[in-house]
C-alpha cells in the first residue's frame, strides 16, 4: 500500500492504483467521462483533472499512477477552473441532453455556462462533417459557436448513431478495438475539432466491418449511440425508466455464460446490458447476448 | 479424467503463453470466450488455430494449420511424435502422473511429420512448429469445440489431444488447460445435473450401486441400475420399434439431428410423442401433445453451468406468455397425474435438494451463487471458494488419487468417404449472428444475416463451371437439396461449407452423415460427401 | 486478425505502389494450408502503414478506397483504423483529387510577403482552395508555414504519378511560376541563399553551419574531407560511457523548444534494462516560422546521419528512425542520399566502420501534422497510428518508440553532439553563457533586410541578431518580434536589449522555442497575424483531448469578434473569457500544443493589438 495526500488527507492505496483511486477511496467525487473500470483510459476529456503537488500542469487523475507521497488537491481554483471549462467547452459544442445524471450533476455543480460563447451555430448537413479535410477549416465570424450538430444516423434496425452527441470519449473505439470486440470496425477519422468516429470512408455499418455486438452502445456515455429499440420508445414518448425493472440472467445461447441484465418494461424486453463487473463478459456481448432476445416476446404474439 | 468439463478458466488465458484452438471458430460460436483469448494475444500469448477452414479465429493465429476434415488424430499423434523425438516430453510430469506412455510413444512412433503431411495436407513445418511451440511454453490451453466432437470417432479425437496434454504437463496448473467450448448455455449443466444416459447429478456412476442407493434413500423410489440410451442410440432403439414413446424437451431433432429423412421417419413411426418446448418446433408439430414452457432463462428461476463449470442463477424478468409454465411446474404436473405429490417446490428447493446429493455443488447455496457472480465447481463446502482449475492433484507428489492415462488412438478416415460419385467435402458449422435451427436467432433482424449458401472457393466454381450466386443441386449418399452457391476465400479446393441454421429454406442435415460415435452418441456433421450438380444439365461436376 | 475489408480492387498502379514499400517474402507461401495472420504478423508490419499510403498519394494523388484496401490486406490494418490514419494527414487525400496539388503558405511570414495575393489570383484563375482546374489535372490548397520563411513567399508542389517528379517547393514563388508549375512545367532547381553568414566573407566561429556552403551535400568523401565522421571515430574510441559523460559535462539543452537536457535522456536510456533500443531524429519541423532544421539537413545531411549513429552507439540501440517532415522533399532527398551512401561505405549496417556495433537508419516521411513534431505524437506516426499525443509520464526514455526506451533529439540537438564529441563537453560548454551553452541557430525573418537562418553564442541580444539581419526592411520602425513561433510570444522593441538564452527570454516572460525571431515593421496587419496564429492551432490539433479540441475553436471564435468589434457581452469580458480559455488548455490538455495555443495569442493581445478596432 503506499499513502497518498488527497484535499489534505492521507489516503491508502494499492501499488499500481491510479490518483482517481485515491480519490474515490477518499470519497471524493471526481468527475469522468471517457473513463471506464474496463477500458484503457484514453484520458481525452480532461474533466478529471486534479492538482498534483510537483507538477506543472494538472493531471489526468484516471491515468496518473500513484506515487508515494504524492500530495493532490480535487478542488482547488485551477481543478474547479478547468473542470468547469471542459464541461462548458463540450457542453457549448455537444449535446448532453441523454448523457448520465452524474454528468448533470457535475454541470451544475461547476456552474456551466455555455452563453458566454454565443449562440449554437447552425446544424451540419448530413455527412458533411464526415467529409472534412484535416488542415483545412471554415472559420465563422465568431458571432455562433460551432457544435458537432449534425442529422441523426439511423440505417438499420439495430443502432442508432447520434453523432450530435458525441463527445469524442473514444470509448466506443476502444470497446470495438483492442480492449474487447477488437473487431475495428470504427475508429477516429479527421483531425481537430473536425474528428469523428468513423468507419472507412464513412461506409454505412452494415457495409463495415460491424459485428453488432453493442459493445459500442453499452459504453457510450452520452447516448450517442443507442439500441434502436431505445430510440423508438424514446421517439414514442413511451420510455420510462422509472417503470423499469432490471434483472440478471445467463444468454440462452452459446456455453460461455455471459451474464445479461435485461431491463424490462410492461413485461417487455426493452434493452439488454451485461455487468462490467463479472468476469465473463466485463459488461461486453455479442450479438446474439445483446439482440437475440426477441424470440421470448414474439412467442408471445403468436 | 473423471467429471467431464473444462479444466481452466477464462481468465486463465490472460496469463497463457500458447494457445490451441483446435476445430473451433471461436471467435463467431463463443465470442466472448475470445474477447478472453484476444487478451492473451494482446499480452503477447501466441495461437495455433487448427481447422480444414481459414475461419475468422484462424485469422487471428501466428500459424493456422488447414488440415483435411477428419484427419485430426493423424496430426495430433504427429504432434506427440515430434514432441517425444524433440526431447520436449516433460518427463517428470509423465513419470509421476501418468500411465501407459510407453504404449502410446509405441503408437505415435509411424506418425512422422511426413506421413502426417501426407494425411493432413498440412505442411511439416506447421506441424513442428505447433508442436514445439507448445511444448515449450511455460503455460499452454488446449481448446476444442465441435470440430473434434462432431465425428463418427469423436471420443478418439478427444483422447488424442488429452494425450498432448499429459505429454508437456499442460493441465493442472495455473495458465494451462483443456478446455471442450460448450455448444449451448446448459450443455455443461444438463451433464452435471445427471441428464446423460449413465450418470446421476454430479456425475455419479448410475451404476455404482452405492452411489444409487444414495439416491434411491433421497428420493424414495427404485432407479434402474443400467445405463440408459443416448440420443444415437434411441433413434437406433425407435428403428428397432424397442423405443416407442419419446418425451422430447427443449430439442429440435427433426431439424438438429443427421440424416434429417430418417429422423422423421424414426419421429413419425413413435406410437407417442410429447414436446415439451417453448416454441411450436417441427419437432413439435410431429407430437400427439405439445406442453407449452416457459423460457429457462427469462421467464423461470433456476441455475445454468457454463464452459468453464461456473454455475450461475438464471431468473425469471418476464411473465411466460399465455398458457406456458415453467418446466418444474409441468413436471410436477405430470408426476401429479403419475400418482406423486411433488407439491410446488421452488427453484432453490430443488436446488438445494440437489446440494446435498451432489458433492461437487455442495457449498453452492444461491446466497453464495448471487454474491460470488456464480462458482466454479467442484465446490464442496460453503467455505470453498470454487475451483478456478481441475486436475491439480496430479501435481501433487505423489499424486492424489489415479494417474491420468494415455490412449493409444489411430487415424480413421470420416465415414462418408470421398469417392468419384461423391468427390467433394461437406462440413457444417455455424455463424456469428445465428445458432443452430435458428428457432432463437430467428427471432431479431441481423443487419449481417444473408440467405443461407453453399460456400466454395472460386478456384472450384471456376473449375466445375459454377458461378458465384447459382442454384445447384447437391447430392449426398442420404438424400439432395437445392442451394445457391458462394464464393468465400477461407476455403480451399475441395472443401464446402454450410450451416444448418436455415433448416426452413435449406434442409443441410438431409445431406449429413448420422455415422456416430458409439461412446459420446454425436453424429458426424463434419463430414459428409456430397457433389454438386447444375440444375439444367443435372450432371456431377463437383471433382 | 479477421479483417473485413471493402469490396473495391485496388488498380494496378496502387497495387504497385503498396508493393513497392512491402517485402513479399514474409508472406506466406502456402495460404491454402497455413496462414500467419494474426496479431504479431499485424504489429510487425503495421509500421509500414505511413509509407504505403505516401507511396499510394505519390502514384495516384489520393487515396482510393480500393488503395486502402490494398494496403489494409497486406499490412493486416482494419480499414477503419487505415482510413483513420490516412484522414488525420493534411498531405493525404481521400477523395479523388487532381495530380498536381500547390500547397500555397499563407502562415505568417508569407502572408507578411504578399501570399494572401497569390492565393487571391489562383481563387479566381482556378477557384476556391480544391477546386480542380479545368483540365481535372490541378488544383491547389492554402498551406500552414512550409518552413521556407526566409525566402517567401513558399509552395510546396505534390505531383502524382509515376512518371512525375518528386514533391518540390519553391520560394520565393510567384503566381506565374505556381500557374506554370500546375501547368505541367517542371520545378525550377532550389534558390540558394538561406545562410547569410557563409556567403561572403565567411565568419570563423561557425560551428553549426560549418559545412554550409563548403561541402557538396551530396557527397559523402565530401563531407568526410571536412571532418566528417572524425568524430563517430572519436566516439567508438572513448566508449558509450564517456561519450555520455562529455554529453553530459557539455550540458547541451535540446534545441526543439523544451530545452531538456540532452546528456539526461541519454543516460536514462543507456542505464535502462530494456531492449531494443531506439534513436529518434525529430526533423519533423513544423512551428511557424522555423528553418533551421531543415537547413541542417538540406546542407549538411551527413551530420545528422553521423549524430544519430554517435547516439545509437552511445546507447546501445540498433536502430534509427529518421522523421522528417512532409513538405521538406529537399532535405528527404538529401537525407535518403546520405543513408544510402553511409550504408554503402559501412557507416551503417551490421558492423559501423568495422568497430563491431551495428546501426542503422530508417527514413520515415511526414504527411502534414504540425502534432507530428510532439515526440509521442511522432512515435505513433512512425508506428501507424494517427498522431495523437500519449500522455506522459511514461516519458520516452522509459517507454518511447514501439514501447521502448528511446532517445529522441531534434536535428539541430544532434548537430552539436558532434562538437562535444570532437572537442569535449567541457569546451563546449564555455561557449554561449552558463546556463546556455554552445551556439544557436536563430531563423530570422519577417520585416528584416536579410532574413536566413544565423548562427549566434547563446547570449547575443535580440536587437543584435536584429542588426546582424540588417536590421528592418526599409528602414521602417519594428513593431513587434514574434520570438519562439506560433508557440512562443509577441515581445515589442523595448525587449531588444534581451540576451537570447533560455534564461534570458524566461525573465521576460517569453521563450527561444525553436528559435524563431520574426519581426513585424509597423506597416503589419497584426490583426490579421494573430487571426492566422489562431487558425493555425485550430487546423493543427490532433482533437484528442477536450481542452485543445474545442478550447482552440472557442479561441478563434473570439478573436475573430474582437477583430470585427462584435465583441459580446463586453471586449472586457472577452478579455476574461480569451484569459480562462489559455488558462484550460495551458492546465488541462495532453500536450504542448495545447498548452502553447494560447501564448502568442494571448501576448499579442495584451499588447493591444484589438484594441480600438472599428467595424470593418
Amino acid at each position: 500500500m503506499i499513502d497518498v495526500t488527497v484535499d489534505g488527507e492521507v489516503v491508502q492505496v494499492p501499488e499500481g492504483a491510479t490518483l482517481l483511486d485515491a480519490c474515490r477511496t477518499k470519497g471524493v467525487d471526481t468527475p469522468t467521462l471517457c473513463y471506464l473500470e474496463t477500458l484503457t483510459p484514453v484520458n481525452a476529456c480532461r474533466v478529471c483533472v486534479v492538482e498534483l503537488e510537483g507538477s506543472r500542469t494538472l493531471v489526468p487523475s484516471c491515468s496518473r499512477a500513484a506515487q508515494p507521497g504524492d500530495v493532490v488537491q480535487t478542488d482547488s481554483p485551477r481543478v474547479r477552473h478547468s473542470r468547469k471549462l471542459v464541461l462548458e467547452l463540450l457542453a457549448s459544442s455537444v449535446d448532453l441532453s441523454l448523457a448520465s445524471g452524474d454528468v448533470r450533476r457535475w454541470v451544475d455543480r461547476y456552474e456551466v455556462d455555455t452563453a458566454r460563447f454565443g449562440p449554437a451555430a447552425a446544424p451540419a448537413a448530413a455527412d458533411e462533417r464526415d467529409g472534412r479535410d484535416s488542415g483545412h477549416h471554415h472559420a465563422s465570424d465568431g458571432a455562433t459557436a460551432e457544435t458537432v450538430a449534425q442529422p441523426i444516423k439511423i440505417h438499420d434496425e439495430m443502432y442508432v448513431r447520434d453523432y450530435s452527441k458525441c463527445i469524442l470519449c473514444y470509448k466506443c473505439v476502444e470497446a470495438c478495438g483492442d480492449d474487447a470486440q477488437n473487431t475495428f470496425a470504427i475508429a477516429v477519422a479527421g483531425r481537430g475539432f473536425d474528428a469523428r468516429i468513423s468507419t472507412e470512408f464513412d461506409r454505412k455499418l452494415d457495409q463495415s466491418a460491424c459485428v453488432y455486438c453493442g459493445n459500442c452502445i453499452g459504453v457510450c456515455p452520452t447516448g450517442a449511440l443507442v439500441f434502436k429499440s431505445e430510440h423508438d420508445l424514446r421517439e414514442a414518448g413511451t420510455w420510462d425508466e422509472a417503470k423499469q425493472t432490471m434483472t440478471r440472467t445467463v444468454c440462452p445461447y452459446c456455453g460461455v455464460g455471459c451474464n445479461l441484465e435485461l431491463h424490462v418494461q410492461d413485461n417487455e424486453i426493452v434493452k439488454v446490458t451485461s455487468p462490467m463487473d463479472h468476469s465473463v463478459t466485463h459488461g461486453h456481448l455479442c450479438i446474439k447476448g445483446r439482440f437475440g432476445w426477441q424470440f421470448v416476446q414474439n412467442r408471445g404474439s403468436e | 479424467m473423471g467429471a467431464g468439463g473444462g479444466t481452466s478458466s477464462y481468465t486463465d488465458l490472460h496469463r497463457t503463453d500458447v494457445v490451441i484452438l483446435w476445430g473451433s471458430n471461436a471467435r463467431e460460436t463463443h465470442p466472448i470466450f475470445f474477447h478472453h483469448l484476444l487478451k492473451a494475444l494482446h499480452s503477447g500469448a501466441r495461437l495455433y488455430a487448427v481447422d480444414p477452414r481459414r475461419t475468422s479465429s484462424a485469422r487471428w493465429a501466428d500459424v493456422w494449420l488447414g488440415l483435411d476434415v477428419g484427419t485430426d488424430i493423424a496430426l495430433a499423434n504427429a504432434v506427440g511424435r515430434e514432441i517425444i523425438a524433440a526431447g520436449l516430453v516433460n518427463q517428470e510430469f509423465v513419470d509421476q502422473a501418468t500411465s501407459g506412455f510407453d504404449e502410446y510413444r509405441a503408437a505415435v512412433e509411424p506418425y512422422t511429420l511426413e506421413r502426417a503431411e501426407r494425411i493432413t495436407g498440412v505442411p511439416r513445418d506447421a506441424i513442428r512448429s505447433l508442436a514445439h511451440a507448445y511444448a515449450g511454453a511455460k503455460s499452454a490451453q488446449l481448446c476444442w469445440t465441435l470440430g473434434i466432437t462432431e465425428h463418427h470417432n469423436a471420443v478418439d479425437n478427444v483422447l488424442a489431444l488429452i494425450n498432448l496434454a499429459l505429454l508437456t504437463g499442460h493441465v493442472g496448473r495455473p495458465g494451462s488447460g483443456m478446455n471442450p467450448l460448450r455448444g449451448q448455455n446448459n450443455v455443461q449443466g444438463g451433464g452435471d445435473m445427471g441428464a446423460l444416459p449413465n450418470k446421476l447429478p454430479g456425475f455419479q456412476d448410475v451404476e455404482d450401486d452405492e452411489l444409487r442407493a444414495k439416491f434411491e434413500r433421497a428420493w424414495d423410489c427404485t432407479i434402474p441400475p443400467k445405463n440408459g440410451w443416448h440420443l444415437t442410440q434411441m433413434f437406433e432403439a425407435m428403428e428397432r420399434r424397442d423405443l416407442r414413446g419419446l418425451y422430447v424437451i427443449g430439442e429440435n431433432p427433426a431439424q438438429s439431428e443427421a440424416d434429417a429423412d430418417h429422423t422423421n421417419r424414426m419421429l413419425q413411426g413413435l406410437d407417442h410423442l410429447i414436446v415439451q418446448d417453448i416454441f411450436l418446433t417441427k419437432t413439435a408439430e410431429l407430437a400427439d401433445v405439445v406442453l407449452p414452457a416457459a423460457a429457462g432463462w427469462a421467464e423461470a428461476e433456476g441455475t445454468v453451468t457454463s464452459s468453464e463449470r461456473r454455475v450461475q442463477r438464471v431468473r425469471k424478468a418476464l411473465d411466460p406468455p399465455g398458457e406456458a409454465r415453467d418446466d418444474v411446474d409441468i413436471l410436477c404436473e405430470l408426476a401429479k397425474r403419475f400418482g406423486h405429490d411433488w407439491g410446488q417446490p421452488a427453484a432453490e428447493e430443488i436446488w438445494d435438494e440437489l446440494r446435498g446429493l451432489s458433492p461437487m455443488h455442495g457449498g453452492m447455496s444461491y446466497a453464495r451463487l448471487e454474491a460470488l457472480g456464480g462458482i466454479q465447481w467442484p465446490c464442496p463446502d460453503e467455505d470453498h471458494p470454487g475451483s478456478t482449475y481441475l486436475h491439480g492433484r496430479l501435481w501433487k507428489r505423489p499424486i492424489e488419487g489415479r494417474v491420468a492415462p494415455f490412449s493409444v488412438v489411430e487415424d480413421v478416415p470420416p465415414a462418408d468417404g470421398l469417392t468419384d460419385e461423391y468427390p467433394v467435402r461437406l462440413t457444417t458449422g455455424r455463424r456469428l449472428d445465428s445458432y443452430n435451427t435458428g428457432v432463437q436467432s430467428g427471432g431479431f433482424a441481423s443487419p449481417i444475416r444473408r440467405p443461407e449458401t453453399l460456400d466454395i472457393c472460386e478456384a472450384d466454381g471456376r473449375r466445375w463451371g459454377i458461378a458465384d450466386g447459382e442454384r445447384v443441386r447437391v447430392q449426398s449418399r442420404r438424400s439432395a437439396i437445392e442451394m445457391t452457391v458462394r464464393y468465400v476465400d477461407n476455403l480451399r479446393p475441395g472443401l464446402t461449407f454450410t450451416t444448418f441454421h436455415f433448416p426452413d429454406e435449406v434442409e443441410t442435415n438431409k445431406l449429413t452423415n448420422p455415422a456416430w460415435d458409439q461412446r459420446s452418441g454425436t453424429a458426424e456433421f463434419k463430414a459428409a460427401a456430397i457433389r454438386i450438380e447444375k440444375l439444367e444439365a443435372a450432371v456431377g461436376v463437383g471433382g | 486478425m479477421d479483417l473485413k475489408l471493402l469490396p473495391a480492387e485496388a488498380s494496378p498502379e496502387e497495387r504497385a505502389a503498396v508493393a513497392s514499400v512491402f517485402d513479399s517474402s514474409s508472406e506466406a507461401s502456402n495460404a491454402d494450408r497455413v496462414a500467419r495472420e494474426g496479431l504479431n504478423e499485424a504489429k510487425a508490419r503495421r509500421h509500414l502503414l505511413l509509407p504505403a499510403l505516401h507511396a499510394v498519394q505519390k502514384a495516384v494523388g489520393w487515396i482510393s478506397q480500393g488503395a486502402l484496401n490494398e494496403i489494409c490486406c497486406r499490412l493486416i490494418v482494419p480499414p477503419a483504423e487505415a482510413y483513420g490514419v490516412a484522414s488525420f494527414y493534411a498531405m493525404f487525400s481521400t477523395v479523388a483529387r487532381a495530380p498536381r496539388v500547390a500547397h500555397v503558405c499563407d502562415d505568417i511570414a508569407c502572408k507578411l510577403a504578399g501570399a494572401d495575393a497569390i492565393c487571391a489570383t489562383l481563387e479566381r484563375t482556378i477557384g476556391p482552395p480544391g477546386t480542380s482546374s479545368a483540365d481535372g489535372q490541378a488544383t491547389w490548397l492554402r498551406s500552414p508555414c512550409l518552413g521556407l520563411c526566409e525566402r517567401s513567399p513558399a509552395a510546396l508542389f505534390q505531383l502524382a504519378g509515376s512518371e512525375s517528379a518528386d514533391d518540390d517547393t519553391i520560394a520565393p514563388a510567384t503566381i506565374d511560376e505556381i500557374e506554370q508549375i500546375l501547368n505541367g512545367a517542371t520545378v525550377p532547381a532550389p534558390a540558394v541563399g538561406s545562410t547569410p553568414q557563409t556567403s561572403g566573407t565567411r565568419e570563423p566561429e561557425l560551428r553549426l553551419l560549418r559545412r554550409v556552403g563548403v561541402a557538396d551535400p551530396t557527397s559523402l568523401s565530401a563531407y568526410r574531407a571536412a571532418g566528417g565522421y572524425d568524430a563517430l571515430a572519436r566516439a567508438v574510441q572513448m566508449g558509450p560511457a564517456q561519450v555520455i559523460a562529455e554529453v553530459s559535462a557539455s550540458e547541451l539543452q535540446g534545441r526543439g523548444g523544451a530545452a531538456f537536457p540532452t546528456g539526461r535522456k541519454w543516460d536514462a536510456v543507456a542505464k535502462t534494462a530494456e531492449t531494443p533500443r531506439y534513436v529518434v531524429c525529430n526533423a519533423d519541423e513544423s512551428e511557424p516560422g522555423t528553418f533551421k532544421d531543415r537547413v541542417l539537413m538540406e546542407e549538411d545531411p551527413f551530420a545528422t546521419v553521423e549524430s544519430m549513429t554517435v547516439a545509437g552507439f552511445a546507447v546501445s540501440a540498433a536502430h534509427g528512425y529518421l522523421y522528417v517532415r512532409g513538405e521538406y522533399p529537399l532535405a528527404t532527398a538529401r537525407l535518403e542520399g546520405a543513408i544510402r551512401q553511409c550504408r554503402a561505405d559501412g557507416l551503417l549496417g551490421a558492423d559501423v566502420m568495422g568497430k563491431g556495433f551495428a546501426f542503422d537508419i530508417e527514413l520515415r516521411r511526414g504527411a502534414g501534422a504540425y502534432i507530428c513534431g510532439e515526440e509521442t505524437a511522432l512515435f505513433n506516426s512512425i508506428e501507424g497510428f494517427r498522431g495523437e499525443p500519449r500522455n506522459k509520464p511514461p516519458f520516452p526514455v522509459e517507454k518511447g518508440l514501439f514501447g521502448k526506451p528511446t532517445v529522441i533529439n531534434n536535428v539541430e540537438t544532434l548537430a552539436n553532439v558532434l562538437d562535444i564529441v570532437l572537442e569535449g563537453g567541457a569546451a563546449f560548454a564555455g561557449v554561449g553563457t552558463e546556463q546556455s551553452t554552445g551556439s544557436k541557430l536563430f531563423c530570422v525573418s519577417g520585416s528584416v533586410e536579410r532574413p536566413g537562418l544565423y548562427e549566434v553564442a547563446f547570449g547575443t541580444t535580440l536587437g543584435g541578431l536584429i542588426d546582424l539581419a540588417g536590421g528592418v526592411r526599409d528602414g521602417g520602425g519594428l513593431a513587434t518580434v514574434l520570438l519562439g513561433g506560433a508557440a512562443g510570444t509577441f515581445v515589442s522593441p523595448e525587449h531588444l536589449d534581451t540576451p537570447l538564452t533560455f534564461e534570458g527570454t524566461r525573465a521576460i516572460g517569453a521563450s527561444l522555442g525553436s528559435g524563431v525571431v520574426m519581426a513585424f515593421d509597423e506597416s503589419a496587419d497584426m490583426r490579421d497575424i494573430v487571426l492566422r496564429i489562431a487558425a493555425f492551432f485550430r487546423d493543427e490539433s490532433c482533437g484528442q483531448c477536450v481542452p485543445c479540441r474545442v478550447g482552440t475553436v472557442r479561441q478563434e471564435e473570439l478573436l475573430r469578434r474582437l477583430a470585427r468589434d462584435g465583441a459580446r457581452p463586453s471586449p472586457a469580458a472577452e478579455a476574461d473569457l480569451l484569459d480562462e480559455l489559455a488558462r484550460v488548455m495551458r492546465d488541462a490538455s495532453i500536450c504542448g500544443l495545447g498548452h502553447t495555443a494560447a501564448n502568442a495569442v494571448q501576448s499579442a493581445v495584451s499588447m493591444g493589438v484589438f484594441e480600438g478596432t472599428e467595424r470593418e
